[in-house]
């Protein structure tokens, strides 16, 4: 177990080092950016990212990809929205839970088209991300869908997004990256998740039903998705349709940054996490550093690659040292 | 240096010292050829045969020690410049193209000047390397529709398309059946009578007295000695490359009671590849598995498996049907594979030793979904010492791990399932000597303790020496079975070449 621990923190260690790096620059440079608001607003744009990262780990883990995950996302909540305006009365609770049932539906597709259908991750997932895009607007008539926003004793942003000053979402991310962390890490499911990625013949001809703890790392990544549109609707309270594409590459690149490998068989939710937050935070800095949007997406590529080359350099690095020698050489 | 000394050496390496991390690989080792000789480079895995070759060819840069090429000290920065210089791999692992054709593998980088390619020329040099060896390959057939051994060849007319001096062949027999080593033999005495030196590295010690003129041992990163290999019997060999005898004759007598049990039954098994294949496997038995490449043994085994689907055919386990349609069911009904490609089919190389031991039995690791990860730890530590995987410790990464060790690691998740059934393909394929005795060893104790092993190998050896009895193979039908007392390479060779048609009985073989 050592050296998986031992690794694992060094990962999180670079990611996080990284990321301070950022922040000590940024509060040099940024104007305001030592302020609590900026906290609020880096915590405001990390929610929705940060459940579709953590879902999305999993599916990268077992050596997939899910591309569908924001437009599933900016789908369940404009449904749900459109129940909440429309329902003749549902109650705001119930279409929350219908919104988190839609994405877990479009992940248990995607997650059957993948093992029962045996399609390429990538064909299925480019599907249900147009399909979803397309059921979202069909449903609405491409009209945005309100939420209660934040004024008054509205209890759903309160619950979901600020109390005043205080980021409520940030309660529910981390609460949930802790449940997250201890499935990848602790049960049956998270063990398989890795082993899949790692070798999945191998783990079928152990009689493991591979496929279908397969099929669930993607139900997974969906019920993300529809879990992270309860925190996107609470954030933006109006929801536009024909939004969402993009959604998921930020994500994935968030999963990148935070050294998950896209070949699967090896990652962390800790460096997700941290890659959602350096993703965040170079977008407020630079927003504080009246840099403009389009410049903002030019350096987070950068970013992204750069992220990359260093994780490639650093396995390399660390491939080189393993060579051991066995220990016990028994003289027969 | 940089002098010309008047040696009769084309190639030497003096006193190469390589080390990784701590981990002495090469210790001083020196080797030599002469031009038109075969040099056989023995040793167990990571005895630092490898290392060696990657070393003379810019692979891995030596810590101290010179290499002389035609007298001249020669430092190659990279494979491309020892290739042009006239030194080349045959490399275990074939690297080709497989959607390209034979001539577009061998020149590829080579193409020529120009933008647009000229197809015929490369044709028309392939074909003429062809010719130099003495075999017909097409140069416009896909790499893809060959042959293994037909593959092999392509790499060596790529080698010697360079004009190449020394040829490495890294274990080139592994993969290949018995017709494509004599070409390859015969191929390699061409290069010979053309006064190309040849490293011949394998495993297969009958090969090395075969084809080779002399020998070089290493162990653990030191060299052993050089002898001339007519001087030389099959176990000083061993000795030298283990430092202890090993060799064992082949078992005399089954040691399987006539009264005991059959623990599986196949009963008319039928696939693709496979032609309704019968048989019974008794408690406590190894029953060998033998044939040619392409004889359908693993298909056989897969089948049994459920790793592929049967069209036909019925498995019985202690005397009831097993419906066996994926792993799942087969695990479920205590049989373990053990598959001819560890790497591919056995093992997350990535994870740890442990990880993998318990790959096939996690339901036991677990309560309400939680790993029990100490309970992991004592079973995997048990493991580890009981059939002595040689490790630093239980979160070893596989991959880092020597071919018998990793094999003991897919043993180890079948015992830990307590699998009744154990199917070993190819069980010692790429495992150095002293290893592959330590893995028989292993397995006679499973027999003994009521294990049902079923064996499949392409070294008759080895299966003349494991089995009960042997069941014979020929282009997916069942050929024959020969109790051990009647089993030698040449009854079973006979039945291996039988055409399919005739469906021999047992007792027709008896007689």
């Amino acid at each position: 177990m050592n050296i998986r621990i031992r690794r694992f923190r060094l990962e999180s260690f670079f990611a996080l080092g990284a990321l301070t790096i950022l922040c000590i620059i940024f509060s040099i440079f940024a104007r305001g950016f030592n302020q609590w608001a900026t906290a609020l607003n880096i915590f405001a744009s990390s929610y929705a990212i940060g459940f579709l990262a953590i879902g999305v780990t999993f599916v990268i883990i077992t050596g997939g990809i899910d591309l569908s995950i924001g437009t599933v996302m900016m789908s369940s909540a404009l449904i749900g929205g459109f129940l909440y305006q429309n329902g003749e009365g549902l109650p705001l609770w119930i279409c929350l839970i219908i919104i988190v049932l839609i994405g877990t539906a479009f992940g248990t597709l995607n997650g059957l088209m993948v093992t029962k259908l045996e399609l390429p991750p990538f064909i299925a997932t480019l599907g249900t991300m147009m399909v979803a895009a397309g059921l979202g607007s069909i449903i609405t008539s491409v009209q945005s869908q309100r939420f209660p926003a934040p004024i008054g004793d509205s209890w759903f942003t309160r619950t979901f997004f600020r109390i005043d000053n205080f980021p409520v979402g940030a309660i529910w991310l981390f609460s949930f990256l802790i449940i997250a962390l201890i499935v990848l890490n602790k049960t049956k499911l998270g063990r398989y998740t890795f082993a899949i990625g790692s070798n999945e013949e191998a783990v079928r001809l152990s009689g493991v039903k591979a496929s279908n703890w397969k099929c669930i790392a993607y139900v997974i990544s969906g019920f993300c998705a529809g879990f992270g549109a309860i925190f996107h609707a609470a954030a933006v309270t109006t929801i536009v349709p024909n939004t969402g594409q993009g959604t998921e590459l930020q994500a994935i690149a968030a999963v990148v940054i935070g050294g998950t490998s896209l070949k699967g068989g090896s990652g962390s939710l800790t460096g997700t996490i941290i890659g959602v937050f350096f993703m965040s935070v170079l977008r407020i800095g630079l927003q504080g550093m009246g840099i403009n949007a389009a410049s903002q997406v030019f350096f987070t590529g950068i970013v992204v690659i750069g992220a990359v080359l260093f994780d490639i350099q650093r396995t390399k690095r660390a491939n080189q040292v393993r060579k051991v020698k066995p220990v016990v050489q028994k003289e027969k | 240096m940089g002098d010309i000394r008047n040696s009769p050496y084309i190639l030497e390496m003096v006193d190469i010292d390589k080390r990784f991390q701590g981990v002495h690989a090469l210790n001083n080792c020196s080797i030599n050829l002469k031009a038109g000789e075969v040099l056989a480079l023995m040793g167990e895995n990571g005895a630092g045969k490898s290392t060696m070759v990657k070393v003379l060819t810019g692979i891995y840069k030596a810590d101290s020690g010179d290499i002389l090429y035609f007298g001249k000290k020669v430092v190659f920065k990279t494979p491309k410049a020892a290739q042009i210089a006239g030194i080349s791999i045959v490399h275990q692992e074939l690297n080709l193209m497989n959607h390209l054709t034979v001539a577009q593998n061998i020149f590829i980088g080579r193409e020529g000047k120009g933008f647009f390619l000229d197809e015929k020329s490369i044709v028309r040099k392939s074909a003429e390397l062809f010719e130099r060896l003495g075999v017909f390959i097409d140069p416009n057939e896909y790499v893809k529709n060959l042959t293994v051994g037909k593959q092999q060849i392509v790499e060596i007319a790529k080698a010697i398309s360079f004009d190449s001096k020394v040829i490495v062949f890294d274990e080139p027999t592994a993969t290949l059946t018995d017709t494509e080593i004599d070409v390859l033999f015969d191929i390699i005495n061409e290069l010979k009578s053309k006064g190309v030196g040849i490293i011949y590295i394998s495993h297969r010690l009958d090969e090395i007295k075969r084809i080779t003129d002399r020998v070089t041992v290493l162990r653990d990163g030191e060299l052993v000695g050089t002898k001339n290999t007519a001087e030389l019997e099959i176990h000083d060999v061993i000795h030298m490359m283990i430092g202890r005898v090993t060799y064992e004759p082949p078992k005399q007598t089954s040691s399987v009671p006539e009264d005991a049990p059959v623990v599986l039954e196949v009963e008319n098994l039928n696939s693709k590849d496979v032609h309704d294949v019968s048989f019974k496997l008794h408690k406590g038995e190894i029953l060998g598995f033998a044939g040619l490449m392409g004889a359908g043994r693993t298909e056989v085994a897969r089948l049994i498996f459920g790793a592929d689907k049967r069209t036909r055919g019925n498995i019985i386990i202690d005397g009831k049907a097993a419906n066996i349609r994926s792993p799942h069911d087969a695990v479920k009904r205590g049989i373990g594979y053990l598959s001819e490609d560890r790497k591919r089919f056995g093992l997350a190389v990535d994870m740890s030793i442990s990880n993998n031991m318990i790959l096939a039995s996690l339901n036991d690791y677990t309560s309400v979904g939680f790993i029990n990860e100490n309970k992991i730890a004592t079973t995997s530590n048990e493991y580890v010492d009981k059939i002595d995987v040689r490790t630093p410790s239980i979160s070893q990464i596989v991959k880092n791990l020597s071919g018998g060790n990793q094999q003991k690691v897919v043993i180890a998740k079948w015992l830990i399932r307590n699998c009744d059934i154990l199917i070993f393909d190819e069980p010692t394929r790429g495992i150095d000597v002293g290893a592959k005795s330590e893995i028989y060893k292993l397995m006679n104790a499973l027999a003994e303790n009521g294990k049902s092993i079923i064996m499949i190998s392409s070294e008759l050896p080895e299966l003349l020496r494991m089995s009960d009895r042997i069941l014979v193979m020929c282009e997916g039908s069942h050929t024959g079975t020969l109790p051990i007392e009647e089993a030698d390479q040449h009854s079973i060779m006979t039945l291996a070449t039988l055409n399919s048609s005739i469906n021999h009985t047992e007792e027709e073989i008896k007689q």
